[in-house]
């Protein structure tokens, strides 16, 4: 068996064995999975547009809402009496995705570049609104809700439980994670490569690259659609938020944070972010802040992201500087930490006081129970965040300069 | 009916200055530097909530002075300390690093004034009447407005058609080695550019502040309409800025004064539209509920027809 | 997929009284230039002659303010450069204008989709097209980066690059070639190669190139024509050229690079 079919293979096994895992055997848990499912999908289309074909879109949550709407009322049909089964209903979703693709897209990616993303912004804050406006299409704030269970059984299953979902959810991440792998591999999939490297010379090796541009947007926005289609049978319910402008930020920040060159990281960043969204605005109100600096943080310096990180600690694990990486990571991971703690406890305090006065002053942060109306946990914090940064400013030329080595070593070898 | 004319224009003309406040110092950037920058509107936020803070502590007039100065501070900081390191990267990297930063910029305005609209109100000093229109009085505040509006784009004009920097400034843009080689401090330049659009976009946000709700989310919602403005106006053209604000703030003052929707005017012509229809919901749309989307509207439309915009020139 | 030779007019490229202005700063006054089927034509001149401009209206990338321009006998001037690739010109850049994150062979296995007659397809692996990967690996080898195919294009070395910006440039086996400073910045035994490739490349084409080194136009250019401020002051052969007054008080003073 080649090589790639062995890896797709390894994939499906794991994603069947997935909910099984001790830990992950609760509705909650599998639920977390499909979300995470749901937003890889969404990823890889947005990885298409961006890291593929160097397309920055501000609205591509435009064709994920646009699928969901469509798939909630196709849903809604079924619900009265239309003979699909529920697993089908992404499908919808696909073909709205793809309709509206070409539609929107045959006039927007005649510019590219700064153009193209301002276009996209604006294209994505029209349709928000107006949908708000259309209450029958779209339930206006509330949103439509439709029943995954009231359709044909299928394999015997009614697809109610969240088990199910998830196994729908996997079998369409898996179909489209294949199709657009190979969609790669595709002549259009290397000139959108093309493309992105250098739009100009494109013309010049006899290709219109707005031709390019639209294919791979309407590619790219069926596959959102479908992502919107799993949204709507997961939720049972699409509203205005499925288009809003904040959806089609989280997307961006995945594949950004994922690793916008690789493939995988658009499911790196799905799982990353998705998780991060569910589980640390359980433990504090200033997570978009952090977010946020995470974001900042991997364009300016890792702009590789996750994905990136991996792959370039993968690689020095076979040069001879890996010893020396490893120890100046020892010695800087402890000045981070305590720089980490210190903004951490300056941020939360500040949170707290400006956000949620009602709470009171008295809070628990990192064990330590401490009084925000009084003076010493900010100058407590800010003293361990200023004097931890200057640390690890004076133990990263040691970082550095053993990446360097490495570097070296493996330009040598290419 | 002529009073509600009269209102919507000069209220429309403020509207529309500011808009172009915000987008004279976006384009300039743009133009200057290649950077869209995303965090411009930020710092129109953070100059509304500059000078209320400085209003508290010592006064209006002050204010005005200081904040958009501040302002100019934090936008030589973007760039000296975060935007330098990203320029290399491409014009993808530093949207998407000023991207970012609207987002922390939000937060930190959250983290240190709340999430709640603040009382921002008129200064006592300046909330009078300038005017009689029609019977009912013009503020003066607004009068204020539009003046220094005015005021900053003849400066804008005068400072870079014709003196030396602003010559040396657009030459920087499309030969920044050269205009290095020959002698000039270009990352000096850029960050000096950079301060200059802050402050326009603070002192925007000192005024803009009393017109506005002065809160959290006052960025995101004003931030993609300047965008619109400068792609219809014309990448990188501030004269198409200009037009482009005033029809736009002109545009959507009147449509909020316009309580008639298609089906009105159906109505008005003997069409009938059958009831429980979804395309009657569309037609039954007033354009004062439609009036947010308009600048949009008007952006595809200048898509389809002149996608250079009003006044840009073709894109490289 | 070849075409009769005999259908082929015998002028390849023709430009007739070309101007070319940016805004109110004219920098082509009126060129005029014949180029036969299957010659070497060198342009030479002092910087900021033009001569870039001058390719840059051949290949589509700049529209002329006024005159006509002509390949195979076809009215190509302001077309876009797509088009006028799809007609058979093909343009090499002065500054390495390669895909940089994609490998050597990637990018020249996009350099023949076109000629090959495959168009926007993406029902079709890439790597089940016989023909296309053959003619890569034929380029490859001509142009000496066989052993280099898997390498990302952007960290090649300089004369690798070079070596891949001319690859790119005739692997889709365009019948008019137009070479810009090809071996700029080379060390001599880099530029010895270099004439090597072009020479082996430019083999019953047409090629028109801008070059500065003299030791290379004098050694491959059947004919040359020396642009002087946006205007052709002589064009003849080599040895002519080299002999005559206007262009050695305007130009050949200085000696070759």
């Amino acid at each position: 068996m080649r090589a790639s079919s062995r890896i797709w293979l390894a994939a499906a096994v794991m994603l069947a064995l997935l909910p099984w895992v001790p830990g992950l055997q609760s509705d909650s848990a599998r639920s977390l999975l499909t979300q995470m499912g749901i937003a890889s999908v969404f990823a890889l289309s947005y990885n298409l547009l961006l890291g593929q074909t160097g397309l920055l879109s501000f609205g591509h949550a435009l064709y994920f809402g646009l699928g969901g709407y469509a798939s909630i009322h196709f849903l809604r049909a079924i619900n009265a009496g239309l003979p699909i089964p529920t697993p089908f209903v992404p499908l919808a979703g696909a073909a709205a995705g793809l309709a509206f693709g070409v539609v929107f897209g045959a006039l927007t990616t005649r510019r590219g570049g700064t153009v193209f993303a301002l276009i996209s912004l604006g294209l994505g804050e029209w349709v928000y609104a107006s949908t708000l406006m259309l209450p029958s299409f779209s339930g206006g704030e509330s949103g439509i809700t439709a029943s995954r269970t009231k359709a044909p059984h299928w394999l015997g299953l009614d697809f109610g439980s969240q088990l199910q979902v998830y196994y729908v959810t996997a079998f369409w991440l898996l179909a489209s994670a294949v199709l657009l792998h190979a969609f790669m591999r595709t002549p259009v999939g290397r000139l959108a490569n093309a493309v992105r490297d250098n739009a100009e010379r494109v013309e010049f090796i006899g290709y219109n690259p707005q031709r390019v541009r639209f294919i791979v947007f309407s590619v790219s926005a069926a596959f959102a659609g479908l992502a919107g289609g799993l949204h709507a049978i997961n939720y049972e319910i699409v509203a205005a938020e499925a288009l809003s402008a904040t959806r089609s930020g989280a997307v961006l920040l995945m594949v950004y944070i994922g690793g916008v060159h690789h493939f995988v990281g658009a499911i790196l960043g799905a799982i990353a972010i998705t998780w991060l969204q569910v589980s640390l605005s359980d433990y504090t109100t200033a997570w978009l802040l952090y977010l946020g600096l995470l974001f900042m943080g991997i364009v300016a310096f890792v702009p590789g992201g996750l994905a990136g990180l991996a792959m370039m600690h993968l690689a020095a694990l076979r040069t001879h500087a890996l010893p020396a990486i490893a120890r100046s990571y020892l010695v800087a991971l402890p000045f981070a930490l305590v720089a980490s703690i210190g903004a951490v406890t300056l941020i939360e305090i500040a949170y707290r006081r400006a956000t949620q006065p009602e709470a009171g002053t008295l809070m628990k942060l990192f064990w330590i129970p401490m009084d925000t109306a009084k003076p010493w946990p900010w100058i407590g914090a800010a003293l361990l965040a200023a004097a931890g940064a200057f640390a690890l400013y004076r133990a990263w030329p040691r970082v550095a300069s053993a990446w360097a080595e490495a570097g070296e070593e493996m330009h040598a070898r290419a | 009916m002529k009073e509600i004319v009269a209102f919507s224009l000069l209220n429309g003309a403020v509207y529309g200055l500011l808009l172009f406040m915000l987008s004279s110092g976006l384009t300039l950037i743009f133009s200057l530097m290649g950077v869209l920058n995303f965090a411009h509107a930020s710092v129109f936020m953070l100059g509304a909530y500059f000078s209320w803070q400085i209003s508290r502590w010592v006064g209006f007039w002050p204010a005005l002075v200081v904040a958009p100065l501040l302002c100019a501070m934090v936008g030589a900081a973007i760039e000296r300390f975060g935007l330098r390191r990203v320029h290399r990267q491409g014009h993808v990297a530093e949207i998407l690093f000023t991207f970012g930063l609207a987002y922390v910029i939000g937060e930190l305005v959250i983290m240190a004034w709340g999430r709640n609209p603040i009382e921002n109100h008129v200064p006592a000093v300046i909330d009078f009447a300038a005017f009689r229109v029609f019977g009912t009085s013009y503020p003066f505040y607004k009068v204020l407005m539009m003046g220094i509006s005015v005021a900053m784009f003849a400066f804008l004009y005068v400072a870079f058609k014709r003196t030396r920097l602003g010559l040396i400034i657009q030459a920087a843009l499309t030969h920044p080695q050269m205009v290095g080689a020959l002698g000039h401090d270009v990352p000096r330049l850029f960050v000096l550019v950079f301060a200059i659009g802050s402050a326009l976009a603070g002192l925007a946000g000192v005024i803009g502040g009393f017109a506005l709700l002065t809160e959290p989310n006052m960025a995101a919602n004003l931030g993609p309409i300047v965008f619109v403005v400068v792609v219809v106006g014309g990448l990188g053209s501030i004269p198409g800025a200009f037009v482009a604000s005033m029809l736009i703030g002109l545009l959507q003052t009147f449509a909020v004064a316009i309580d008639y929707s298609w089906l009105d005017l159906f109505r008005a012509l003997g069409w009938k539209v059958a009831p429980g229809s979804m395309l009657r919901e569309v037609w039954s749309v007033k354009l004062s509920q439609a009036a947010p989307i308009l600048p949009y509207v008007l952006l595809v439309l200048m898509l389809i027809v002149r996608p250079r915009g009003f006044m840009g020139t073709r894109e490289t | 997929m070849h075409e009769p030779e005999t259908a082929q007019p015998p002028i390849a490229l023709e430009l007739a009284d070309v101007h070319k202005s940016f805004g109110a700063t004219p920098v082509i006054r009126g060129v005029s230039l014949a180029i036969p089927r299957g010659e070497r034509h060198a342009i030479i001149g002092p910087n900021g002659a033009g001569k870039s401009t001058l390719f840059n209206l051949m290949s589509g990338r700049l529209a002329p303010t006024r005159g006509r321009i002509r390949l195979q006998g076809e009215e190509i001037a302001g077309k876009r450069p797509f088009r006028i690739a799809r007609r058979g010109l093909s343009r090499s850049f002065q500054v390495t204008n390669i895909f940089a994150r994609m490998t050597v062979r990637e990018n020249v296995r996009c350099s023949v989709l076109w000629s090959l007659g495959y168009r926007y397809s993406f029902l079709r692996s890439i790597d089940k097209l016989r023909d296309a990967n053959e003619r890569t690996d034929e380029t490859l080898e001509r142009i000496g980066l066989a052993s280099r195919r898997d390498a990302l294009a952007g960290v090649l070395t300089y004369a690798e690059q070079r070596a891949l910006e001319i690859g790119v440039t005739i692997a889709g086996g365009a019948k008019v070639i137009l070479l810009d400073e090809p071996t700029a910045g080379m060390s001599r035994p880099e530029t010895e190669a270099a004439v090597e490739l072009i020479r082996s490349v430019s083999h019953d084409r047409t090629l028109v190139m801008v070059e500065h080194d003299m030791s290379v136009v004098f050694g491959l250019a059947d004919r040359v024509s020396v642009l002087v401020y946006g205007e052709i002051v002589a064009s003849d052969t080599p040895e002519r050229i080299r002999a005559h007054d206007a262009v050695r008080s305007a130009y050949l003073g200085a000696s070759d690079a």
